[in-house]
Protein backbone atom coordinates (compact mmCIF):
# COMPACT_ATOMS: atom_id res chain seq x y z
CA UNK A 1 0.00 0.00 0.00
CA UNK A 2 1.25 3.23 -0.80
CA UNK A 3 0.06 7.15 0.23
CA UNK A 4 0.29 9.91 -2.83
CA UNK A 5 -0.50 13.21 -2.63
CA UNK A 6 -0.51 15.45 -5.23
CA UNK A 7 -2.10 19.75 -6.15
CA UNK A 8 -2.94 20.63 -9.12
CA UNK A 9 -4.20 24.35 -10.07
CA UNK A 10 -8.36 24.65 -10.01
CA UNK A 11 -10.61 27.28 -10.48
CA UNK A 12 -14.10 25.69 -10.76
CA UNK A 13 -15.89 25.25 -7.19
CA UNK A 14 -18.05 22.24 -7.30
CA UNK A 15 -21.82 22.84 -5.81
CA UNK A 16 -21.38 20.02 -3.18
CA UNK A 17 -19.47 17.27 -2.00
CA UNK A 18 -19.87 13.72 -3.40
CA UNK A 19 -19.14 9.92 -2.78
CA UNK A 20 -18.78 7.47 -5.67
CA UNK A 21 -17.36 3.84 -5.89
CA UNK A 22 -16.05 1.42 -3.40
CA UNK A 23 -12.54 0.17 -2.51
CA UNK A 24 -13.15 -3.39 -3.86
CA UNK A 25 -10.93 -4.83 -6.39
CA UNK A 26 -10.40 -3.02 -9.75
CA UNK A 27 -12.65 -0.27 -8.50
CA UNK A 28 -11.56 2.71 -6.20
CA UNK A 29 -13.81 5.27 -4.00
CA UNK A 30 -13.67 8.69 -4.21
CA UNK A 31 -14.92 11.50 -1.39
CA UNK A 32 -14.71 14.88 -3.07
CA UNK A 33 -15.60 17.81 -0.51
CA UNK A 34 -15.42 21.51 -1.65
CA UNK A 35 -12.39 23.41 -1.05
CA UNK A 36 -10.31 26.46 -1.11
CA UNK A 37 -10.77 28.16 -5.21
CA UNK A 38 -7.31 27.73 -6.68
CA UNK A 39 -6.44 24.11 -6.05
CA UNK A 40 -7.20 20.67 -6.28
CA UNK A 41 -6.06 18.30 -3.68
CA UNK A 42 -5.53 14.75 -4.34
CA UNK A 43 -4.55 11.80 -1.40
CA UNK A 44 -4.39 8.87 -3.25
CA UNK A 45 -4.24 5.69 -1.08
CA UNK A 46 -3.83 2.90 -3.15
CA UNK A 47 -3.12 -1.28 -3.37
CA UNK A 48 -0.75 -1.13 -5.69
CA UNK A 49 2.59 0.27 -5.12
CA UNK A 50 5.28 2.07 -7.50
CA UNK A 51 2.46 3.59 -9.85
CA UNK A 52 3.45 7.27 -8.54
CA UNK A 53 3.99 8.61 -12.16
CA UNK A 54 1.19 6.58 -13.83
CA UNK A 55 -1.10 8.51 -11.19
CA UNK A 56 0.60 12.17 -11.62
CA UNK A 57 -0.34 11.39 -15.09
CA UNK A 58 -3.85 10.30 -15.14
CA UNK A 59 -4.75 12.96 -12.85
CA UNK A 60 -2.81 15.50 -14.54
CA UNK A 61 -5.35 15.14 -17.93
CA UNK A 62 -8.39 15.14 -15.43
CA UNK A 63 -7.71 18.33 -13.54
CA UNK A 64 -6.68 20.09 -17.01
CA UNK A 65 -10.19 19.17 -18.48
CA UNK A 66 -12.24 19.40 -15.09
CA UNK A 67 -10.04 22.29 -12.88
CA UNK A 68 -12.63 21.37 -9.99
CA UNK A 69 -10.94 23.19 -6.86
CA UNK A 70 -11.53 20.37 -3.97
CA UNK A 71 -9.86 17.52 -1.56
CA UNK A 72 -10.34 14.24 -2.98
CA UNK A 73 -9.30 11.34 -1.36
CA UNK A 74 -8.97 8.45 -3.44
CA UNK A 75 -9.30 4.89 -1.36
CA UNK A 76 -7.77 2.71 -4.94
CA UNK A 77 -7.84 -0.95 -4.57
CA UNK A 78 -5.97 -1.75 -8.34
CA UNK A 79 -8.19 0.48 -10.53
CA UNK A 80 -7.12 0.81 -14.16
CA UNK A 81 -6.22 4.50 -15.43
CA UNK A 82 -9.81 4.32 -17.25
CA UNK A 83 -11.76 3.42 -13.93
CA UNK A 84 -9.93 5.97 -11.84
CA UNK A 85 -10.66 9.18 -14.81
CA UNK A 86 -14.88 7.49 -15.23
CA UNK A 87 -14.84 7.65 -10.93
CA UNK A 88 -13.74 11.09 -10.87
CA UNK A 89 -15.79 12.07 -13.70
CA UNK A 90 -18.60 10.48 -11.76
CA UNK A 91 -17.89 12.24 -8.30
CA UNK A 92 -17.90 15.62 -10.72
CA UNK A 93 -21.37 15.13 -12.27
CA UNK A 94 -22.59 13.80 -8.90
CA UNK A 95 -21.31 17.19 -7.34
CA UNK A 96 -22.82 19.29 -9.52
CA UNK A 97 -26.69 17.44 -9.69
CA UNK A 98 -29.53 19.22 -8.07
CA UNK A 99 -30.91 16.37 -5.78
CA UNK A 100 -27.42 15.25 -4.23
CA UNK A 101 -27.30 12.91 -1.49
CA UNK B 1 -47.44 -14.82 -17.12
CA UNK B 2 -44.09 -12.68 -16.57
CA UNK B 3 -44.27 -9.30 -16.09
CA UNK B 4 -43.88 -6.55 -19.24
CA UNK B 5 -41.67 -4.27 -17.22
CA UNK B 6 -38.22 -4.99 -17.34
CA UNK B 7 -36.45 -6.14 -13.17
CA UNK B 8 -34.21 -3.63 -11.53
CA UNK B 9 -31.35 -5.76 -10.24
CA UNK B 10 -31.29 -5.97 -6.86
CA UNK B 11 -27.55 -7.97 -6.66
CA UNK B 12 -26.17 -5.27 -9.26
CA UNK B 13 -26.22 -2.62 -6.59
CA UNK B 14 -23.76 -1.36 -4.16
CA UNK B 15 -24.74 -2.06 -0.79
CA UNK B 16 -25.62 2.16 -0.21
CA UNK B 17 -27.89 1.56 -3.42
CA UNK B 18 -29.27 -1.53 -2.30
CA UNK B 19 -30.50 0.32 1.15
CA UNK B 20 -31.87 3.21 -0.73
CA UNK B 21 -34.07 1.59 -2.64
CA UNK B 22 -35.89 -0.39 0.08
CA UNK B 23 -36.19 2.82 1.48
CA UNK B 24 -39.77 4.85 0.81
CA UNK B 25 -38.67 7.60 -1.35
CA UNK B 26 -37.35 10.53 0.18
CA UNK B 27 -37.30 9.31 3.74
CA UNK B 28 -33.60 7.95 3.26
CA UNK B 29 -30.90 9.31 5.88
CA UNK B 30 -27.54 7.71 6.00
CA UNK B 31 -25.78 7.85 9.56
CA UNK B 32 -22.39 7.43 10.16
CA UNK B 33 -21.84 7.68 6.57
CA UNK B 34 -18.66 8.41 4.38
CA UNK B 35 -17.80 11.78 4.96
CA UNK B 36 -17.86 10.97 8.54
CA UNK B 37 -14.87 9.34 8.38
CA UNK B 38 -14.80 6.55 10.43
CA UNK B 39 -12.59 3.97 8.88
CA UNK B 40 -10.93 1.02 10.29
CA UNK B 41 -7.70 2.08 12.08
CA UNK B 42 -5.85 -1.56 11.81
CA UNK B 43 -5.82 -1.97 8.12
CA UNK B 44 -4.00 0.66 6.97
CA UNK B 45 -0.64 -0.30 9.21
CA UNK B 46 -0.97 -4.20 7.70
CA UNK B 47 -1.50 -2.34 4.01
CA UNK B 48 -4.78 -2.45 3.11
CA UNK B 49 -6.39 0.25 1.52
CA UNK B 50 -9.69 1.21 4.07
CA UNK B 51 -12.82 2.66 2.92
CA UNK B 52 -14.47 5.54 4.47
CA UNK B 53 -17.62 3.80 5.70
CA UNK B 54 -15.82 0.69 6.40
CA UNK B 55 -17.99 -1.34 4.40
CA UNK B 56 -21.30 -1.05 6.52
CA UNK B 57 -23.88 1.09 5.53
CA UNK B 58 -26.91 2.34 7.88
CA UNK B 59 -29.57 4.02 6.71
CA UNK B 60 -32.87 4.86 9.06
CA UNK B 61 -35.90 5.90 7.02
CA UNK B 62 -39.51 4.20 6.45
CA UNK B 63 -40.06 1.20 5.12
CA UNK B 64 -44.35 1.03 4.03
CA UNK B 65 -44.33 3.69 6.41
CA UNK B 66 -42.97 2.33 8.99
CA UNK B 67 -39.55 3.34 10.89
CA UNK B 68 -36.67 1.18 10.31
CA UNK B 69 -33.23 1.34 9.82
CA UNK B 70 -31.45 -0.80 6.92
CA UNK B 71 -27.79 -2.37 7.69
CA UNK B 72 -25.79 -3.03 4.45
CA UNK B 73 -22.93 -5.00 4.11
CA UNK B 74 -20.42 -4.08 1.04
CA UNK B 75 -19.10 -6.62 -0.75
CA UNK B 76 -16.89 -5.28 -2.79
CA UNK B 77 -15.13 -4.55 0.06
CA UNK B 78 -12.80 -6.97 1.70
CA UNK B 79 -15.67 -9.13 1.14
CA UNK B 80 -17.71 -8.04 3.07
CA UNK B 81 -15.43 -8.95 6.08
CA UNK B 82 -16.31 -7.68 9.45
CA UNK B 83 -13.63 -6.00 11.39
CA UNK B 84 -14.46 -3.68 14.35
CA UNK B 85 -15.92 -0.40 13.22
CA UNK B 86 -18.08 -1.98 11.03
CA UNK B 87 -19.03 -4.55 13.34
CA UNK B 88 -19.60 -2.12 16.04
CA UNK B 89 -22.02 0.31 13.19
CA UNK B 90 -24.49 -2.95 13.02
CA UNK B 91 -24.41 -3.66 16.44
CA UNK B 92 -25.26 -0.22 17.92
CA UNK B 93 -27.52 0.54 15.20
CA UNK B 94 -29.45 -2.55 16.18
CA UNK B 95 -29.51 -1.38 20.11
CA UNK B 96 -30.72 2.23 19.14
CA UNK B 97 -33.61 0.83 17.06
CA UNK B 98 -34.12 -1.63 20.53
CA UNK B 99 -33.54 1.86 22.39
CA UNK B 100 -36.25 3.41 19.98
CA UNK B 101 -38.61 1.19 20.22
CA UNK B 102 -38.58 0.58 24.01
CA UNK B 103 -39.10 4.54 24.07
CA UNK B 104 -42.08 4.21 21.88
CA UNK B 105 -40.94 4.71 18.52
CA UNK B 106 -41.50 1.20 17.38
CA UNK B 107 -37.85 0.98 15.18
CA UNK B 108 -37.42 -2.51 12.88
CA UNK B 109 -34.29 -3.52 11.08
CA UNK B 110 -33.45 -4.63 8.20
CA UNK B 111 -30.11 -6.76 7.77
CA UNK B 112 -28.69 -7.03 4.29
CA UNK B 113 -26.00 -9.61 4.38
CA UNK B 114 -23.34 -10.52 1.96
CA UNK B 115 -20.34 -11.20 4.21
CA UNK B 116 -17.56 -13.75 4.16
CA UNK B 117 -17.68 -13.29 8.14
CA UNK B 118 -14.80 -11.62 10.24
CA UNK B 119 -12.29 -10.01 8.75
CA UNK B 120 -9.34 -12.24 9.08
CA UNK B 121 -6.61 -8.45 9.67
CA UNK B 122 -9.32 -7.78 12.89
CA UNK B 123 -9.43 -10.84 13.83
CA UNK B 124 -9.87 -10.82 17.68
CA UNK B 125 -11.91 -7.62 17.21
CA UNK B 126 -14.04 -8.77 14.66
CA UNK B 127 -14.95 -11.87 16.66
CA UNK B 128 -15.96 -9.42 19.78
CA UNK B 129 -18.09 -7.33 17.49
CA UNK B 130 -19.89 -10.27 15.94
CA UNK B 131 -20.81 -11.14 19.46
CA UNK B 132 -21.96 -7.54 20.35
CA UNK B 133 -23.88 -7.75 16.65
CA UNK B 134 -25.87 -11.06 18.09
CA UNK B 135 -26.05 -9.36 21.46
CA UNK B 136 -27.63 -6.40 19.96
CA UNK B 137 -29.90 -8.55 17.52
CA UNK B 138 -31.51 -10.47 20.31
CA UNK B 139 -32.02 -7.02 22.73
CA UNK B 140 -34.33 -5.55 19.27
CA UNK B 141 -35.81 -9.11 18.49
CA UNK B 142 -38.74 -9.38 21.03
CA UNK B 143 -39.74 -5.74 20.55
CA UNK B 144 -39.58 -5.33 16.51
CA UNK B 145 -38.63 -7.89 13.76
CA UNK B 146 -35.38 -8.22 12.07
CA UNK B 147 -35.85 -9.52 8.68
CA UNK B 148 -32.46 -11.21 6.95
CA UNK B 149 -31.80 -10.20 3.62
CA UNK B 150 -29.18 -12.48 1.16
CA UNK B 151 -29.28 -11.22 -2.00
CA UNK B 152 -26.13 -12.25 -3.42
CA UNK B 153 -23.65 -12.71 -5.31
CA UNK B 154 -21.55 -13.35 -2.44
CA UNK B 155 -23.66 -14.94 0.45
CA UNK B 156 -23.94 -14.86 4.21
CA UNK B 157 -20.71 -16.97 5.77
CA UNK B 158 -18.60 -16.87 8.85
CA UNK B 159 -19.71 -15.31 12.31
CA UNK B 160 -22.43 -13.33 10.53
CA UNK B 161 -24.44 -16.58 9.21
CA UNK B 162 -24.94 -17.16 13.35
CA UNK B 163 -26.60 -13.36 12.98
CA UNK B 164 -28.82 -14.44 10.07
CA UNK B 165 -29.73 -17.57 11.94
CA UNK B 166 -31.06 -15.15 14.72
CA UNK B 167 -32.72 -13.35 12.39
CA UNK B 168 -36.61 -12.85 12.56
CA UNK B 169 -36.97 -14.19 9.18
CA UNK B 170 -34.72 -14.60 6.52
CA UNK B 171 -35.07 -13.69 2.77
CA UNK B 172 -32.89 -15.37 -0.20
CA UNK B 173 -32.48 -15.30 -3.60
CA UNK B 174 -31.13 -18.23 -5.98
CA UNK B 175 -28.16 -16.36 -6.38
CA UNK B 176 -28.12 -16.02 -2.86
CA UNK B 177 -26.27 -18.62 0.07
CA UNK B 178 -25.77 -19.44 3.29
CA UNK B 179 -23.66 -21.20 5.05
CA UNK B 180 -21.65 -21.24 8.60
CA UNK B 181 -18.00 -22.57 7.08
CA UNK B 182 -18.41 -21.38 3.27
CA UNK B 183 -16.85 -23.74 0.53
CA UNK B 184 -13.40 -23.06 0.53
CA UNK B 185 -12.92 -23.36 3.87
CA UNK B 186 -14.18 -26.44 4.66
CA UNK B 187 -12.05 -27.65 1.48
CA UNK B 188 -8.58 -26.01 3.18
CA UNK B 189 -9.41 -27.29 6.53
CA UNK B 190 -10.54 -30.71 5.69
CA UNK B 191 -9.80 -31.24 2.35
CA UNK B 192 -11.18 -31.76 -1.08
CA UNK B 193 -12.69 -35.30 -0.69
CA UNK B 194 -15.31 -33.29 2.02
CA UNK B 195 -16.04 -30.44 -0.24
CA UNK B 196 -14.96 -29.14 -3.81
CA UNK B 197 -14.90 -26.07 -3.20
CA UNK B 198 -14.50 -25.60 -7.18
CA UNK B 199 -17.92 -27.72 -7.88
CA UNK B 200 -20.57 -25.17 -8.07
CA UNK B 201 -23.57 -27.17 -8.49
CA UNK B 202 -22.83 -28.83 -5.12
CA UNK B 203 -22.02 -25.32 -3.43
CA UNK B 204 -25.72 -24.18 -4.17
CA UNK B 205 -27.30 -27.56 -3.74
CA UNK B 206 -26.39 -27.05 -0.43
CA UNK B 207 -25.85 -23.55 0.28
CA UNK B 208 -27.70 -22.18 -1.87
CA UNK B 209 -30.95 -20.26 -1.26
CA UNK B 210 -33.31 -22.37 -3.29
CA UNK B 211 -32.03 -25.31 -0.81
CA UNK B 212 -31.79 -23.13 2.20
CA UNK B 213 -35.82 -22.64 1.48
CA UNK B 214 -36.44 -26.66 1.20
CA UNK B 215 -34.81 -27.34 4.34
CA UNK B 216 -36.21 -24.81 6.63
CA UNK B 217 -33.74 -22.52 7.43
CA UNK B 218 -34.61 -19.48 5.26
CA UNK B 219 -38.19 -18.34 4.74
CA UNK B 220 -38.74 -16.94 1.72
CA UNK B 221 -37.33 -17.50 -2.08
CA UNK B 222 -37.66 -14.15 -4.08
CA UNK B 223 -36.42 -13.20 -7.25
CA UNK B 224 -33.24 -10.82 -7.86
CA UNK B 225 -35.72 -8.19 -8.28
CA UNK B 226 -35.57 -4.36 -6.22
CA UNK B 227 -39.42 -4.64 -5.99
CA UNK B 228 -39.95 -8.14 -4.82
CA UNK B 229 -37.28 -8.04 -2.53
CA UNK B 230 -38.90 -4.77 -1.37
CA UNK B 231 -42.70 -6.19 -0.88
CA UNK B 232 -40.83 -9.45 0.99
CA UNK B 233 -39.60 -7.49 3.33
CA UNK B 234 -42.97 -5.59 3.87
CA UNK B 235 -44.44 -8.95 4.10
CA UNK B 236 -42.04 -10.11 6.56
CA UNK B 237 -42.17 -6.51 8.97
CA UNK B 238 -45.95 -6.92 8.77
CA UNK B 239 -46.10 -10.12 9.83
CA UNK B 240 -44.06 -9.17 13.38
CA UNK B 241 -42.60 -10.23 16.24
CA UNK B 242 -43.19 -14.21 16.10
CA UNK B 243 -44.00 -16.66 19.29
CA UNK B 244 -40.84 -18.04 19.01
CA UNK B 245 -37.89 -17.66 16.83
CA UNK B 246 -36.20 -20.38 14.56
CA UNK B 247 -32.86 -20.61 16.56
CA UNK B 248 -34.90 -21.58 19.69
CA UNK B 249 -36.02 -24.59 18.13
CA UNK B 250 -33.36 -26.67 20.13
CA UNK B 251 -34.57 -29.73 20.00
CA UNK B 252 -36.18 -29.99 16.31
CA UNK B 253 -32.51 -28.65 15.07
CA UNK B 254 -30.59 -30.95 17.33
CA UNK B 255 -32.88 -33.39 16.32
CA UNK B 256 -32.20 -32.67 12.32
CA UNK B 257 -28.05 -33.23 13.50
CA UNK B 258 -28.99 -36.72 15.06
CA UNK B 259 -30.69 -37.77 11.74
CA UNK B 260 -27.22 -36.96 9.72
CA UNK B 261 -24.55 -39.63 9.62
CA UNK B 262 -21.03 -37.86 8.79
CA UNK B 263 -19.61 -41.34 7.55
CA UNK B 264 -22.25 -41.69 4.90
CA UNK B 265 -23.80 -37.96 4.11
CA UNK B 266 -26.86 -37.92 2.70
CA UNK B 267 -27.01 -36.87 -0.69
CA UNK B 268 -28.41 -32.96 -1.25
CA UNK B 269 -31.34 -33.94 -2.38
CA UNK B 270 -32.30 -35.77 0.69
CA UNK B 271 -31.62 -33.32 2.64
CA UNK B 272 -35.18 -31.38 2.53
CA UNK B 273 -36.78 -34.49 3.63
CA UNK B 274 -35.07 -35.51 7.05
CA UNK B 275 -37.59 -35.46 9.16
CA UNK B 276 -38.05 -32.51 11.94
CA UNK B 277 -37.68 -29.49 10.23
CA UNK B 278 -40.78 -27.24 10.74
CA UNK B 279 -41.67 -29.47 13.71
CA UNK B 280 -42.89 -27.13 15.75
CA UNK B 281 -43.83 -24.48 13.46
Amino acid sequence: MQTLNFEFPADRPPARRAHVGVAGSGDLEVLMTPGPVGVARVRVRTSVDGFDTVWRVVLERFFARHPVSAGFELNDAGATPGVVALRLRQAVEESMEEDGK
Amino acid sequence: MTSMTARASFIELDARARAFALLDGGTARELCGPFDRIESPWLEPQGVVPQSDDGVVVVRGKLAGRAVVVIGIEQAFQGGGIGEVSGVKIATALSLAARDSRAGVPTAAVLLLETGGVRLQEANLGLATVAEVCAALLELRPLQPVIGVIAGMLGCFGGMSIAAGLCTELIITSEGRLGLDGPQVIESEAGVAEFDASDHPLIWSIDGGAQRIRTGLADTLVPDDVAAIRAAVIEGLGRGVPADHRSGWIDSLGALLAAVDPTDPPEPADLPAIPSKGDER
